[in-house]
């Protein structure tokens, strides 16, 4: 495939997790940081969020395993995982989490089991979204072409 | 550089680069626990061509900062921290470092919101952050030491002090016209004032008051009398009656004291720590300070608010024990209370040098220094950062009480140290100069003091020997080769100088970085590498000799002692202290300074491995040799400016420890 052709699959693919809500402004935010210092900064981003959530899902996994919920910890986590999502831009991520952090607060535990469910699965989703997106940059960044940015 | 005098290579080429491009180099520390944020804060940051430092735990934060009283200009925090509330870390800052503090969160609920205003943050961003929020945060820099700087001007006598060692530093961040106006002031000042050392930016070298505890005392006695609501300036000087005490002086003091009380109302948990040390103190029973230890009282003197002999005074007056010397850890621990007693406000409470008995975070230097600190503090930053870093460690609580000092910090322009002796100096010596030395004797001779107090931290330290440290008299250019220790009069038997050495390094952990050399913050220097081995350093290291040859040898013993506290720290990092990435870093310069340029050299070359590993602070961008260093000094600076000002108030350093002087500037004295 010719350059602009991957950069072309690259920006619809980036369009269409925009338009379906898996990431948001902030994600461009992020693609404008980088540049030729670091052609790296997203993917380094992206990695270490990868990492950080899949450590919080699994503190939260635990919490709400207990014979006895700590809810203070669990909305704490679930806090953090927001600040983290927003910040990189998984929209649907942190949408979640909003909705996790009130079933917190009300200690409603079926509620918050099945919000950390919710919450996996979105993890899961633009997990792989990402993925794929930055393997579609890496491709292009290879055959030598830049990798093209959205104007959001 | 064009603002600080000398403070160190790094600040030189960092002030001066930041004043031409200003907000350009701004040097912000990020804190959050999440890593992502961060990584992401740091990008944004480093694109709005700031510099900038970033931790992931409010406790490694607050090190930094002490160790490095004025090495930043502002800190962005994340309010959900697991180790510590990050309302908490602000109210540390605010009261050791009074550095603006913007906190940030996901969490946009208005309680929380209010929170940050409460507790004194000066802005509150919402998680996501995007860059176009963080391009503007330099208007808080300048807006702070914009009011500084009036309140410096309002204090009248008290402002030179403030003013230059702020200039210095922080002129390099403020807005051109800002910078103009304070030079403009200050070089009047201090063409008024005696002019020596005197870098072109700040030293100033006014007439501090130092605001002993005994002062102190009298001060809280009379206001007590008057009724809080009842007491303005004028009566209480009329009250307290004490010769050469302006109405200024008493005016600006009473504004920190009264900021003080409100934090101490406001803040209930710190308070309570460190109401009750104070408070209790206040009865003239420092024994509850006592708690506060030495170190306290260390950071106090070192200060330089704190003259050698007020400590030892202080010290056995407040707890009632015969001689500061009595005991190394001892006399610092009255001297702590007695400080901590004295600036109840003073941010201390915190920084107070945990060290040594950590228990209370008296701050006593943070009280203290009122006439140095304030001026360093705010002029530098630094200075308060190491201050209030040092009580921080000790008590959290504790240290609440001084708000005083971290007011008084700013005031104590490191120009004021640098003034003294630094003026000169302060150029050639980074940091690690300045801090120190500042007052010439006087800050020797506090340290020396604070020294044996202080290092009892029972640390590491080795204290050096107190006839090389300390340099009590005030002018013993030699003297101030003190080493290690302090540079600071070398009085002889001044053995708990060395201690202090230590101690200010551990008070002033912060310090170390301080690139503000004016400010020496010797104690907090000495504290730092109170783990070193303080023996390093030479006895007739003067520090200042070798380096800047100038004024500290001269007589302006300021430098000295500053120069010798790097050195003691250098040396002692060599120790493996890397506690203080900053104290390396200002370890270097230090022993860069003091000992031969070639001793120094090599320490600070083993210095800077330990800095950069020290601390993601550290960025080894910032410290890397000894540049950096002065960056690193200036932190001691405020210490040393206060010790400077104590210093000069026992009579020690005639001119020279003027820095401490405009402690109060920082105020408004409106009162």
């Amino acid at each position: 495939m010719e350059v602009d052709q991957m950069q072309r699959q690259c920006l619809d693919y980036t369009k269409s997790l925009f338009l379906e809500g898996f990431l948001d402004g902030q994600f461009v935010q992020l693609q404008q940081l980088q540049d030729e210092n670091n052609h790296d900064f997203v993917v380094e981003v992206v990695s270490l969020f990868f990492e950080d959530s899949e450590r919080l899902l699994n503190d939260l996994t635990f919490a709400l395993d207990q014979k006895s919920i700590d809810f203070k910890k669990v909305d704490a986590h679930v806090h953090q995982l927001k600040g983290s999502s927003s910040s990189i831009g998984a929209q649907r991520v942190k949408n979640c989490c909003i909705e996790f952090r009130n079933f917190c607060e009300e200690q409603n535990i079926d509620a918050c089991l099945s919000c950390l469910q919710q919450v996996k699965q979105e993890y899961c989703h633009v997990k792989n979204k990402l993925e794929t997106l930055i393997r579609l940059e890496q491709q292009i960044v290879a055959a030598g072409g830049s990798i093209p940015t959205m104007e959001f | 550089m064009n603002l600080t005098n000398g403070k160190g290579s790094t600040s030189t080429v960092t002030s001066a680069a930041v004043s031409d491009q200003f907000p350009a180099g701004l040097r912000v520390l990020v804190v959050d626990d999440d890593p992502t944020c961060l990584m992401i804060l740091e990008k944004m940051l480093r694109t709005c061509l700031y510099e900038v430092t970033k931790c992931n735990r409010a406790e490694t934060a607050l090190t930094l900062l002490r160790e490095n009283k004025s090495g930043f200009d502002i800190v962005i925090s994340d309010v959900h921290m697991p180790d510590m509330d990050g309302f908490k870390l602000l109210e540390h800052i605010g009261l050791e470092m009074d550095l603006p503090v913007i906190m940030m969160s996901a969490d946009d609920g208005k309680s929380v919101v209010m929170k940050g205003v409460t507790h004194g943050a000066c802005d509150y961003l919402i998680k996501p952050v995007r860059i176009e929020a963080l391009r503007n945060i330099w208007q808080h820099v300048v807006r702070k030491r914009k009011n500084e700087w009036k309140d410096t001007e309002q204090s009248g006598s008290a402002e030179e002090g403030d003013r230059q060692p702020k200039a210095s530093d922080e002129a390099d961040y403020s807005s051109s016209a800002n910078e103009g106006s304070w030079r403009n002031s200050k070089k009047r000042r201090d063409e008024e004032d005696e002019a020596e050392e005197r870098d072109d930016t700040s030293t100033l070298k006014k007439p501090r008051v130092v605001w002993s505890v005994e002062l102190h005392q009298q001060f809280v006695a009379a206001v007590d009398q008057l009724g809080i609501d009842k007491a303005v300036p004028k009566k209480i000087l009329e009250l307290m009656n004490v010769p050469g005490l302006t109405r200024e002086n008493v005016a600006s003091h009473l504004q920190k004291y009264r900021l003080y009380l409100r934090r101490l109302s406001g803040v209930s948990q710190h308070q309570n720590n460190l109401n009750s040390s104070f408070l209790g103190s206040q009865e003239g029973t420092f024994g509850t300070m006592s708690s506060i230890n030495g170190i306290d009282l260390q950071t106090l003197a070192v200060a330089g608010q704190l003259p050698a002999q007020s400590l030892a005074t202080l010290q056995a007056a407040g707890l009632g024990r015969s001689t500061a010397k009595s005991g190394v850890p001892m006399p610092l621990m009255d001297q702590r209370n007695l400080f901590s007693f004295e600036n109840p406000r003073l941010r201390f409470g915190e920084g107070q040098q945990q060290h040594l008995s950590s228990s209370k975070p008296v701050n006593l230097l943070h009280g203290i220094p009122t006439n140095m600190e304030p001026k360093q503090l705010t002029n530098l930053h630094q200075s308060s950062q190491s201050l209030g870093g040092l009580n921080m460690r000790v008590n959290a609580s504790a240290t609440q009480g001084n708000p005083l000092l971290m007011q008084m910090a700013p005031s104590q322009p490191r120009g004021q140290m640098l003034s003294e002796n630094t003026g000169p100096r302060v150029p050639r010596l980074p940091s690690s100069l300045g801090q120190p030395t500042v007052s010439n004797g006087i800050s020797n001779g506090l340290l020396c003091r604070n020294g044996v107090a202080g290092n009892n931290r029972g640390t590491a330290y080795n204290p050096v020997p107190p006839s090389s440290l300390l340099n009590f008299p005030m002018n013993q250019p030699s003297e101030m080769s003190v080493n290690n220790s302090f540079p600071l009069g070398s009085t002889p038997g001044i053995s708990s100088i060395t201690t202090k050495g230590s101690f200010q390094e551990e008070v002033t952990s912060g310090i170390k970085g301080s690139g503000i050399f004016p400010s020496y913050d010797i104690f907090n220097e000495l504290h730092h590498h109170k783990s070193h081995d303080w023996d390093m350093t030479n006895p007739g290291l003067t520090y200042n000799a070798s380096q800047h040859a100038n004024p500290l040898q001269g007589g302006n013993i300021d430098v000295s002692p500053s120069v010798l506290v790097h050195q003691g720290f250098s040396s002692n990092q060599q120790t493996g202290q890397s506690r203080d990435a900053a104290l390396i870093g200002k370890a270097m310069f230090s022993v860069g300074e003091c000992l031969e340029q070639d001793n120094l050299q090599n320490t600070g070359q083993h210095l800077n491995p330990l800095l950069v590993d020290n601390t993601i602070r550290v960025k080894a961008e910032r410290i890397p040799d000894a540049s950096s260093q002065s960056n690193l000094f200036p932190e001691h600076y405020g210490q040393e400016d206060l010790m400077s000002a104590l210093l000069k108030q026992e009579g020690m350093g005639p001119a020279e420890i003027e820095y401490e002087l405009d402690g109060y500037s920082l105020d408004n004295i409106r009162v």
